[in-house]
Parts: C-alpha cells; sequence; structure tokens
C-alpha cells in the first residue's frame, strides 16, 4: 500500500460568504465521506482560513523572516487535508472524487517513503 | 553483420516492440530497466541473427532474451532489486489453459493503459506512447514535435517518475472504467494521426512517420480490443484518411482539397477495409466520435467524383457528431457541410454565429472556411480579408500555399 495526501483547495471567499446552513452541509458531507472511506483514512484535518497564518523563511543573511499570511498568496488555498491509504494512483483518485469541495477542488500527492 | 539480418532486427522494431518491451516489464517491474533490457536484446539480435540465421519468432526470441538480462541483472544486484520502484500489477497469474497469446495481448495493453493514463499530461502521454510503444528513440520522439532532445528527455524522464512515484498501476483497467480509459488511449492515436496527417508547421504537410506510427498503433489496438466499436472506429478513420495521402499535395508541394484531387489514385484496398470497418464500428448506438468521422470519410471516399459528394448524408453525420462531440471544431466543418447542402450564403451565416468561439479565436480553418464561402458569393473584397487573416494564422508551408494561391485567383 502507499500514502497520498488529498490537499483541499477551496476559495476562501466563498467560504467566508456562506451562510450556516452551508457550513453544515458542508460538514456532513465531510461526515459521510469519512464514514465511506474508515479504513483508508489514515488521518484529516480543517484548517483555519489563511488569514490565521504565519510563513516563516530565512533571509539571505540566515535571519529568519516571520511574515503575516499565507506562503504563497493564491484565490484558492489549502483549507484541509486527508491522508490516506490507496494501492495505487487509481484507488487514491477513487477517493479523492469523493472529498467534499465545493468551492474548489482537491490535489492528490504520493507520500515519499523513505527506507 | 548480414544485410538479412539488419532488416529482420529493424522490421522486430517496428512491429513487436511493445510486445517485448510490455514482457519485459513483467519481470523487471520497472520500465527503465525493462528498457534497457530490451535495448540490449535488439542489439545481440544484429550479432545473433548474423551468425545464426533469422529466428522463426523474432518476438519470442526477442523476450526470451530481454527477460533473460533482466533476471540476470535483478540476480546479481539484490540492492537494485530491493530499490525498484514496484509497478503494480494485477497479481493473478494467468491459468493453465490461457494462451500465452492472450496474456501476451494483456501484457501490451496494461503498457498502452498505462502510458496513455490521464494522470498524465496529454503530451506526456503522447510522449510515452511513441517511446514505449512504437520503440522511436528519445531523438526521434523530439523530432516528432519539434522539441530539442534535451527537453522531451526531461518530459519522458519526469513522466516514467511520476508512473513510479504516484504509482500509477500496471494493468488493464476494471470493466466500469474502461471506456473511458479506452478513449484516454484512442484520443493520443487519434492526436498522433492528425499532427502527423497536416502538420501544424514546417515545410512538409505530412509526416509520414507519425501517420504510420498512428496506423500501427490503432491495428494493434484493434487487435486487441477486437469488441470495441471506438477502436474499429479509429482504425477506419485513419485507413480512409489516409488512403487518400497520395493524393493530397501536388508535384510543386501544394495542397490539393477533396475537389482537385485524383480520386483515381485512392488507395482502394485500405478504403475497402476502412468501408467494413466503419460498418462494424456505426453498429454500437449511440456511434462513437472516431466511427462518426470515419462514416464522413467514406462518403467521400465512395464518391466517385466531388460532384457526387452526398453532401446531406455528410451533414446528416455531423448532426450526429455535434451531438456526441459538442466541440467548436466540429461544429465548423457542419458548418461547411451545412454550405454545400443548402448554398454559401447558408454555410456563412452557420460560420459567423461561431465566431465567438474562444476555442476557434487564432484557429485558421474558421477564416480559410469563411473565405472560400465568401469568394464563391463573389464577395471578393471580403474574401480576399478573409483569406489574408488566414495566412495570418496558418503556419504550415503548403496550407500556406494554398491560401496564398487561392487569394492570387480573386478577382480584382
Amino acid at each position: 500500500m502507499a500514502k497520498y495526501l488529498v490537499l483541499i483547495y477551496e476559495d476562501e471567499a466563498s467560504y467566508a460568504a456562506a451562510t450556516q446552513e452551508d457550513h453544515d452541509r458542508v460538514y456532513k458531507e465531510h461526515v459521510v465521506f469519512a464514514e465511506h472511506n474508515g479504513p483508508k483514512l489514515l488521518g484529516g484535518d480543517a484548517l483555519h482560513p489563511t488569514g490565521t497564518a504565519t510563513s516563516i523563511r530565512k533571509d539571505s543573511s540566515g535571519e529568519f523572516l516571520v511574515t503575516d499570511g499565507a506562503f504563497v498568496e493564491t484565490k484558492e488555498a489549502i483549507c484541509g487535508y486527508y491522508l490516506i491509504d490507496a494501492a495505487d494512483l487509481d484507488e487514491a483518485i477513487a477517493v479523492a472524487k469523493q472529498v467534499p469541495a465545493p468551492y474548489g477542488g482537491v490535489e492528490v500527492r504520493p507520500v515519499q517513503i523513505f527506507d | 553483420m548480414s544485410p538479412e539480418a539488419a532488416a529482420a532486427v529493424a522490421d522486430a522494431h517496428r512491429r513487436e516492440w511493445a510486445f517485448v518491451l510490455s514482457a519485459a516489464v513483467r519481470v523487471t517491474r520497472d520500465i527503465d530497466l525493462a528498457e534497457e533490457c530490451v535495448q540490449d536484446a535488439y542489439a545481440r539480435a544484429l550479432t545473433a541473427w548474423s551468425a545464426q540465421g533469422v529466428p522463426a519468432s523474432p518476438g519470442a526470441w526477442l523476450t526470451t532474451v530481454a527477460r533473460n538480462r533482466a533476471l540476470d541483472l535483478l540476480r546479481r544486484d539484490a540492492t537494485m532489486r530491493r530499490s525498484l520502484p514496484l509497478l503494480l500489477e494485477d497479481q493473478v497469474e494467468p491459468g493453465p489453459d490461457e494462451a500465452p497469446a492472450a496474456r501476451a495481448g494483456d501484457d501490451r495493453l496494461r503498457l498502452i493503459f498505462t502510458c496513455c493514463h490521464p494522470a498524465m499530461a496529454l503530451q506526456a502521454q503522447v510522449a510515452l506512447t511513441l517511446r514505449l510503444l512504437c520503440g522511436l528513440t528519445t531523438a526521434e520522439v523530439a523530432r516528432a514535435f519539434l522539441v530539442s532532445e534535451p527537453t522531451m528527455a526531461a518530459r519522458l524522464t519526469r513522466a516514467k517518475k511520476k508512473i513510479a512515484a504516484a504509482r500509477i498501476p500496471y494493468r488493464v483497467p476494471p470493466p466500469e472504467a474502461l471506456p473511458g480509459r479506452i478513449d484516454a488511449v484512442l484520443t493520443v492515436v487519434h492526436l498522433l494521426f492528425t499532427t502527423g496527417h497536416t502538420a501544424p508547421a514546417g515545410e512538409s504537410v505530412v509526416r509520414r512517420d507519425l501517420v504510420e506510427r498512428s496506423l500501427d498503433l490503432a491495428r494493434m489496438l484493434r487487435a486487441l480490443l477486437p469488441d470495441d466499436a471506438d477502436a474499429a472506429g479509429l482504425l477506419a478513420l485513419i485507413l480512409l484518411t489516409d488512403a487518400r495521402a497520395a493524393t493530397r499535395v501536388a508535384g510543386d508541394g501544394r495542397l490539393l482539397t477533396l475537389d482537385e484531387q485524383d480520386r483515381t489514385r485512392w488507395d482502394r484496398p485500405a478504403i475497402a477495409e476502412g468501408v467494413a470497418l466503419v460498418r462494424e464500428a456505426l453498429r454500437r448506438r449511440p456511434p462513437g466520435r472516431f466511427a462518426l468521422m470515419a462514416a464522413i470519410a467514406a462518403v467521400h471516399s465512395e464518391a466517385p467524383t466531388w460532384d457526387d459528394t452526398d453532401w446531406r448524408e455528410v451533414l446528416a453525420l455531423y448532426d450526429l457528431l455535434v451531438c456526441v462531440w459538442p466541440s467548436p471544431v466540429v461544429a465548423l466543418n457542419r458548418a461547411v457541410a451545412l454550405g454545400f447542402v443548402h448554398g454559401p450564403a447558408r454555410g456563412l451565416r452557420e460560420l459567423d454565429s461561431l465566431a465567438g468561439e474562444p476555442q476557434l479565436a487564432g484557429y485558421g480553418y474558421l477564416a480559410a472556411s469563411r473565405a472560400d464561402f465568401l469568394r464563391r458569393l463573389g464577395r471578393t473584397a471580403e474574401a480576399r480579408t478573409a483569406y489574408e487573416e488566414a495566412l495570418l494564422l496558418t503556419e504550415n508551408a503548403a496550407e500556406r500555399r494554398f491560401l496564398a494561391e487561392r487569394l492570387r485567383g480573386l478577382r480584382p
């Protein structure tokens, strides 16, 4: 088996504009997704919006530069993830297709394994 | 090295590469290593066949040598064996009753579905197909797509890395996924054919090398998927379109349109084979896009002269094609057929309704088709503008000569 990270990219502005009912519906969809794919899910979380993010990099003199905001500013940002177990890419894509992402989509990345 | 051996090796390279490579991958479970072993087997064949004569079954000889080489390498190097990124495949081994030929077919299909996996960019799928299924060298693949060899090498390396790291499975997809995946494979072969049939740029309009490779692949798919109507349709389309190859370009390199071509020189055996395949492909309901395009090509092939063309039949087929494949390019061709059935004014109206399609912006054929209708309507000044626009948008030298000649032929 192999591990894949399913990154959920969505438009934060759409989320911010969504009603409480919308939020409840998406939450329920995630619960259903988790129930359907239980044994394949190794982990997963929803993240707070990029407005809460802090980015850290080293400048040319080796000093830490701590800045407010996401590492890369994009319209669609990572707002959650699942770590899944799958035999191959086809199986990972089949699981990823079920991940709720009403305001965007998902990206599937194979996890590197070092022996 | 004997000339017979060299010819036999070249022939086996063309016919058996996919067969030998897919069998080697089964042993190595790694594409790069399998390629190495297959290359080595072909190199050995040159010497061995010169000395001992060409074996009765070159493909089987090459497969055995390539597999033995792979087993030898893997035995000698246990660390390599461990570090190989395993390609997955069905663990089910064929039963004793299963003919070896059936398994070989499966092996080639596995390789085809891996090369044309939709998780890779279409360009990468086409490049992998030429490299792994047709056995073209990286330099040849690079030439086919008019990019530099390092660029193509990087593209192929990246694609193979993705197959291994993301674990794109080495298998025939399950039945529920099969129709979509077969369509992806046929799309790759069709793209290869259209690129060869009308080269997007360059001096000559046809790239024979690409056309022949696409025909080989279409034949292989037809043999491996005998019940698939779309595979039959694609082979028919390629045969019927290519049957006119000898008459498409005049001696001076000028492109000839269907009405100018010498129909007595069309390849009749290819047309007969194509027409029989079209009949079979059209039996599926609804017919697929390749079957319909092939049927349109068949209507042209069967008309003894340009004036005998059954445009109503062509238009009816385009009406169906637009439904299964609603692409602006298909709509454009339908508009041209409409013009032949109901007159240039009607065709022009239809073309103008497509002018807003973003996919047709910058597409030379739209301007060229408008120019042709305007010319036939006697609207010379507008036709001139349209031909000039088409010339700006066309990079193929033979097509440019054709347009320039039409432009010169307009009455002042």
